[in-house]
C-alpha cells in the first residue's frame, strides 16, 4: 500500500518569502508613479540644517556676492535642480549678485536651465536682471579640487573667461573679485566628486570662507560632521531638503510636489521590511518547533 | 516632427528599454546597455579631449612653439612635453612587451594623489574633526546640549575604538568597541534610509519624464 | 629600472606636493605636477576607451555570440565622438544647447544614465524585502534607525506624530538621530579614514607600499 506522498503545502509565510520579485517591482512602480498624478503641496517643517542655509542667505545685505558651484549632472536633477531653482529665487529676490561656476562639465548648463525657469517668475522678471552685472556664468573648468585651491589665490587663474568667452576682467560683476576674500558666501550643489567635501577641504579650511551646500541624499549624512564642527553652515539633503527650502522661501515647487511620491515609496519599503521580517520569524519559529519534535 | 519631439521619443524608448530588464533580461535591454557603454565612453572621450587634453597639453605646447618661432627662445612651457610623454607611456599598457613603462605614469599619478590628500584629509577630516569632538560633557542648565555632547563624544570615541584592530576586543576595551558598533549601526541605518530616499528620487524623476515630457499626462 | 624609477618618481612628486604647503616657492612645481596629472588622467581615459574598442572589435572579428552588441558599443562610441569632435563648435561651444553633441547627450546619454540609476530603486526594494532581517541586536539597531529616518523624513511623520508636542514628533527624533548618534558614527569613520589616508599616503611616498605597480 504505497500512498503517493502529497507535496507539502506551502504556508502563507513560505509563499510570502518566495514571492516573485517582479510583483515587488510592480508595487514600487505603482507606489511611486500614481501619486505623481495628484497635485499635493503639504506644509513642511523646516529642519535646523536647512534653516542654516536659509539664514546664511537671508543675512546677506543686497549687493553681496555669492559664488555658486554647480557640481552635478542631469542624473541628479530630481534632487538638486529644485534646490537650484529655490536658491535662485531666494538670492535673486534679495538682490544678491551671483558668480556661477561648475566643477562638473554639465554643471553650468544646469545653472542656465534653473535660471531660465526662475526668470519666468513675475517678481524676478520685473527686476530686469542683467548678465554680467547681476549674475555671471563662468562655465566649467577641468581640474577638480585643484581649481578650488587655485581660486583661493586668483579666480582669473582658473577662469580667464566666462562661459561665453568674455575675459573676466571685462565683466562688471567680476571687478574687484580677485579670490574668496571678495565673496561673501559659497553655495555648492553637489552629487559626488568633486563636491562639498572638496570645497570644505580646499576652500573653507584653507581660505576660511563660509559655505552652505545642497547634496544628494546619498552623500548628505556624511556631511553632518562638517556641520557639527562649523565647517559647513547648513545643508539641504536630498529631495526633502529641497522641499523644506522651498517651504522656507515661501514658494512651493517640484520638490514639495514630489514629496507625496517619496512618502508612498518610503511607506511601501517599510511595509516590505516588516513583512519580510514577520515571514522570517514565523518560519524560524516553525523550523525550531519541527527540530524540537525531532 | 521637430527634433525636440524626436529626442523625447528616443529618450523615452531608451528609458523603457532599460526598465524592461525588470521583467527579464532581453535583447532590447542588451541593446540599450551596449549603447550606454559606447555613448558613455564617447562622451568622456570628447569632454576629456576638449577640457583636459587641449587646454593643458596642446595649448601649452603651441604657446611654447609660438615663442620659439617669434622670439627665438626656449620657453618654460616646453616642459609640458614631459607631461605628454608620461601620458603616452600610459597608453603603452596596451602593448604587453613594453607595458611596464606605464608604471612611470601610474607612479606619478599615485604620488600626486598621495601628496595632495595627505595634508587635506589630515587637516579637514582628521585634526578639525578631533578638535570638534573635544567639548564639555556637561552644559550647565541645558540638558539637551549635555545629552547631545555626551552622545557625540562617547559615540566618536567608541567608534574609533572599534576600528582599532591591533588590540583584541576584550574586557573594557571590547565593551567600548561594542558600544562603537551600535553607533555605527545607527549611522548605517541612517545611510540606508537616505540611500532609499535618493534612489526613489531618481525613479520619481524618470517616471515624471515619462508621464510629463513624453506622454503629457501631467503638468 | 622597472621598479626603481616609479618608486623614486612617486617619492619626489609626493614630497613636493606636501612640502609645497610649507615652502610657498615650490607652488610653481606643484601647479606643474597638477597639470601633468590631468594630462595623464586624460590619457588614462583614452586607454580605457581603446581597450573597450579593442575588446568589442575582437568580439565582432571572432564572430562571438554577442558580436552584434559589440557593434552597438562601437556604433554608440562613434555616434557621439564624431559630432563632438568635428561638428559641435569646438572647445567653447560643444556643450551648448543646439549642438549635435548636446542633443545626443540630453536625449541618449542622460536617459540611459538616469534610468540605470533609477533601476536601483527597484533593487533596493527587493533587497529590503528579502535580506533586511533583524537577526541580532546590531541589525535591529540598523533597522530601527532606518525606519526612523525613512518615516521621519517624509510626510507620514506628521500624519503619525503630528498630535505630539513640538520637539517630540517623529521628525524631531529623526533630526536628533542625524545630529547626534549618526554624526558621532560618521565622525569616527571620517577620522579613521583620514588617519588611514595619511598613513597610506606616507607608505606610498616612502616606497613601503608597492601594490599599485602590479606584479613582475
Amino acid at each position: 500500500m504505497n500512498e503517493e506522498k502529497k507535496p507539502a503545502q506551502k504556508s502563507f509565510w513560505d509563499k510570502l518569502v518566495s514571492v516573485d520579485r517582479r510583483i515587488i517591482f510592480l508595487l514600487i512602480a505603482v507606489a511611486v508613479g500614481v501619486p505623481l498624478f495628484f497635485d499635493v503641496s503639504p506644509s513642511m517643517r523646516v529642519t535646523p540644517v536647512v534653516r542654516g542655509v536659509y539664514d546664511s542667505i537671508e543675512s546677506l545685505p543686497a549687493g553681496s556676492k555669492v559664488l555658486v558651484s554647480f557640481d552635478y549632472d542631469p542624473g541628479s536633477m530630481p534632487e538638486l535642480q529644485p534646490m537650484a531653482e529655490a536658491f535662485f529665487r531666494h538670492s535673486l529676490g534679495r538682490d544678491l549678485k551671483l558668480i556661477i561656476m561648475g566643477l562638473w562639465p554639465q554643471g553650468p548648463l544646469q545653472a542656465n536651465l534653473a535660471l531660465e525657469e526662475v526668470f519666468r517668475d513675475d517678481n524676478i522678471r520685473t527686476k530686469n536682471l542683467q548678465y554680467g552685472i547681476d549674475y555671471v556664468n563662468l562655465g566649467f573648468t577641468a581640474g577638480n579640487e585643484v581649481v578650488i585651491d587655485r581660486m583661493g589665490h586668483s579666480f582669473e587663474e582658473s577662469y580667464p573667461q566666462d562661459g561665453r568667452g568674455t575675459p573676466i576682467s571685462e565683466i562688471p560683476l567680476m571687478k574687484g573679485v580677485r579670490n574668496y576674500d571678495n565673496v561673501d558666501l559659497i553655495f555648492n550643489l553637489s552629487a559626488g566628486y568633486p563636491g562639498t567635501q572638496e570645497w570644505v577641504q580646499y576652500a573653507v579650511d584653507v581660505f576660511h570662507v563660509k559655505l552652505v551646500a545642497g547634496n544628494t541624499a546619498v552623500q548628505a549624512p556624511a556631511m553632518y560632521p562638517y556641520i557639527q564642527t562649523g565647517q559647513l553652515s547648513g545643508i539641504l539633503g536630498g529631495m526633502k531638503g529641497g522641499a523644506e527650502y522651498e517651504t522656507a522661501i515661501g514658494k512651493s515647487g517640484v520638490a514639495v510636489r514630489y514629496m507625496f511620491s517619496q512618502t508612498m515609496a518610503h511607506i511601501i519599503i517599510c511595509v516590505f521590511i516588516i513583512m519580510g521580517n514577520l515571514a522570517y520569524f514565523s518560519l524560524k519559529k516553525k523550523r525550531s518547533k519541527l527540530e524540537a519534535k525531532g | 516632427m521637430s527634433a525636440e519631439v524626436v529626442g523625447v521619443w528616443i529618450g523615452a524608448l531608451l528609458t523603457l528599454g532599460i526598465f524592461s530588464f525588470l521583467y527579464k533580461d532581453n535583447p532590447f535591454y542588451k541593446f540599450c546597455e551596449a549603447l550606454f557603454v559606447g555613448i558613455s565612453a564617447g562622451y568622456w572621450f570628447v569632454v576629456t579631449f576638449w577640457q583636459y587634453f587641449m587646454p593643458k597639453l596642446v595649448d601649452n605646447l603651441v604657446l611654447a612653439y609660438t615663442v620659439l618661432i617669434t622670439q627665438g627662445r626656449i620657453d618654460y612651457h616646453w616642459v609640458y612635453l614631459l607631461g605628454g610623454a608620461l601620458g603616452v607611456l600610459m597608453l603603452l599598457r596596451l602593448i604587453p612587451s613594453i607595458g611596464w613603462l606605464s608604471r612611470w605614469s601610474l607612479a606619478f599619478v599615485v604620488g600626486t594623489t598621495a601628496g595632495l590628500q595627505f595634508t587635506r584629509y589630515l587637516q579637514s577630516n582628521g585634526i578639525i574633526q578631533i578638535r570638534g569632538t573635544i567639548m564639555p560633557l556637561f552644559v550647565g542648565g541645558d540638558l539637551n546640549a549635555t545629552i547631545g555632547n555626551i552622545v557625540i563624544v562617547v559615540g566618536t570615541f567608541c567608534g574609533l575604538i572599534y576600528f582599532f584592530f591591533s588590540k583584541e576586543h576584550k574586557g573594557a576595551f571590547g565593551g567600548a568597541a561594542r558600544v562603537g558598533i551600535l553607533f555605527l549601526m545607527i549611522t548605517f541605518g541612517a545611510l540606508f534610509g537616505y540611500t532609499v530616499m535618493s534612489r526613489m528620487s531618481l525613479l520619481i524623476g524618470r517616471l515624471h519624464y515619462l508621464f510629463s515630457d513624453w506622454l503629457g499626462l501631467i503638468g | 629600472m622597472r621598479r626603481e624609477v616609479p618608486l623614486v618618481l612617486t617619492a619626489i612628486v609626493g614630497l613636493t606636493m606636501i612640502v609645497s604647503h610649507f615652502i610657498p616657492p615650490l607652488n610653481m612645481l606643484k601647479d606643474l605636477f597638477e597639470d601633468w596629472f590631468f594630462i595623464i588622467a586624460a590619457f588614462a581615459i583614452y586607454l580605457g576607451v581603446l581597450n573597450l574598442l579593442q575588446v568589442n572589435a575582437d568580439k565582432i572579428y571572432k564572430k562571438k555570440a554577442d558580436a552584434p552588441f559589440g557593434a552597438v558599443v562601437i556604433f554608440g562610441f562613434l555616434a557621439i565622438t564624431v559630432p563632438g569632435l568635428f561638428f559641435s563648435g569646438g572647445r567653447e561651444a560643444f556643450l551648448d544647447p543646439g549642438t549635435p553633441f548636446f542633443y545626443l547627450y540630453i536625449n541618449v546619454y542622460y536617459p540611459l544614465s538616469a534610468t540605470m540609476f533609477a533601476l536601483l530603486a527597484f533593487f533596493v526594494a527587493s533587497a529590503s524585502y528579502r535580506a533586511f532581517r533583524a537577526r541580532n541586536v546590531e541589525s535591529t539597531m540598523l533597522l530601527v534607525a532606518a525606519f526612523v529616518l525613512m518615516l521621519g523624513r517624509v510626510l507620514i511623520s506628521d500624519w503619525i506624530s503630528g498630535w505630539l508636542p513640538e520637539g517630540y514628533m517623529l521628525g524631531d527624533l529623526a533630526d536628533w538621530v542625524m545630529d547626534f548618534p549618526q554624526t558621532a558614527g560618521q565622525k569616527a569613520i571620517m577620522i579613521g579614514i583620514a588617519l588611514g589616508v595619511a598613513s597610506s599616503a606616507l607608505r606610498v611616498i616612502l616606497g613601503l607600499e608597492r601594490a599599485y605597480m602590479g606584479g613582475e
